[in-house]
């Protein structure tokens, strides 16, 4: 393989891996609209200074749409950021240690899954006046 | 050292995907954290608020942006050249490209978010 050689390369053989590995170039391709849209909007359009608890509340969950697309987003960047922090265990951690962080890695994403959605379906949606 | 090494484009491009991945996901980390105390805790969310908005947060704030402009700029050339490898040949190109994208957007980015430190 010459030295600027790509060396990610695509699994053979098919299962699991070759799944992931399909996955993490289509979450990528949602994430590149969803993530720089949800950046572009927080903090350059609005100014993060504004965005307070109650600013959350009243303008930007108030939208069922932002919600969506923000619980969109949280899905797609858990099992991309998930799986890409898997593969950064993989080649640097082996045998009992690697299962050990990979297994911790999978029960924070449950973590983070749980908080985020109950946060999306719970906030209450305030319709502002006007 | 790391320009005498001889991994080339390919190898600097690699480390620095990675690098801004394992940021944005320990930026995921908090941000999902600090949503939650929306509901959860409004006062403790907005006193984390006053943190990312003071000079220092909008650096940070600024690091991300562009942890996340390198990542989807780079993680486009790599899906590229997995799905066409014939464009591989071009991969010098797209990164060059990438840079130019990479420093436009940045420059203007950039200029927003510390507009207001400033008072604009």
């Amino acid at each position: 393989m010459s030295r600027s050689a790509y060396r990610r390369a695509k699994p053979q053989g098919g299962g699991f891996e070759l799944a992931v590995w399909y996955l993490m170039r289509l979450t990528g391709v949602a994430l590149f609209v969803l993530a720089l849209t949800h950046y572009l909007i927080l903090h350059v359009l609005y100014d993060p200074a504004l965005q307070d608890a109650d600013w959350i509340t009243t303008v930007r969950w108030s939208s069922l749409f932002w919600r969506a697309f923000d619980w969109t987003l949280l899905m797609m960047v858990l099992f991309h950021a998930f799986m890409g922090v898997r593969t950064v265990i993989g080649d640097y951690a082996h045998g009992g240690l690697r299962t050990a962080l990979t297994m911790a890695l999978y029960l924070m994403a449950i973590g983070l899954f749980v908080m985020g959605t109950v946060v999306v379906l719970t906030l209450p949606k305030v319709v502002p006046a006007g | 050292m790391l320009l005498r090494y001889r991994g080339g484009i390919g190898m600097l491009a690699w480390a620095f995907h990675r690098i801004s991945g394992v940021a944005i996901w320990a930026f995921v980390l908090l941000h999902v954290i600090d949503i939650y105390l929306v509901g959860g805790n409004p006062k403790a969310y907005d006193e984390l608020l006053a943190i990312y908005a003071s000079p220092i947060g909008r650096v940070l704030e600024a690091l991300l942006g562009a942890a996340l402009l390198y990542h989807a700029l780079n993680g486009l050339r790599i899906i590229v050249m997995d799905f066409w490898p014939a464009l591989t040949r071009y991969h010098r190109q797209m990164w060059l490209t990438n840079w130019v994208i990479f420093a436009v957007l940045g420059a203007i980015v950039s200029y927003f978010i510390f507009k207001p430190l400033w008072g604009g």
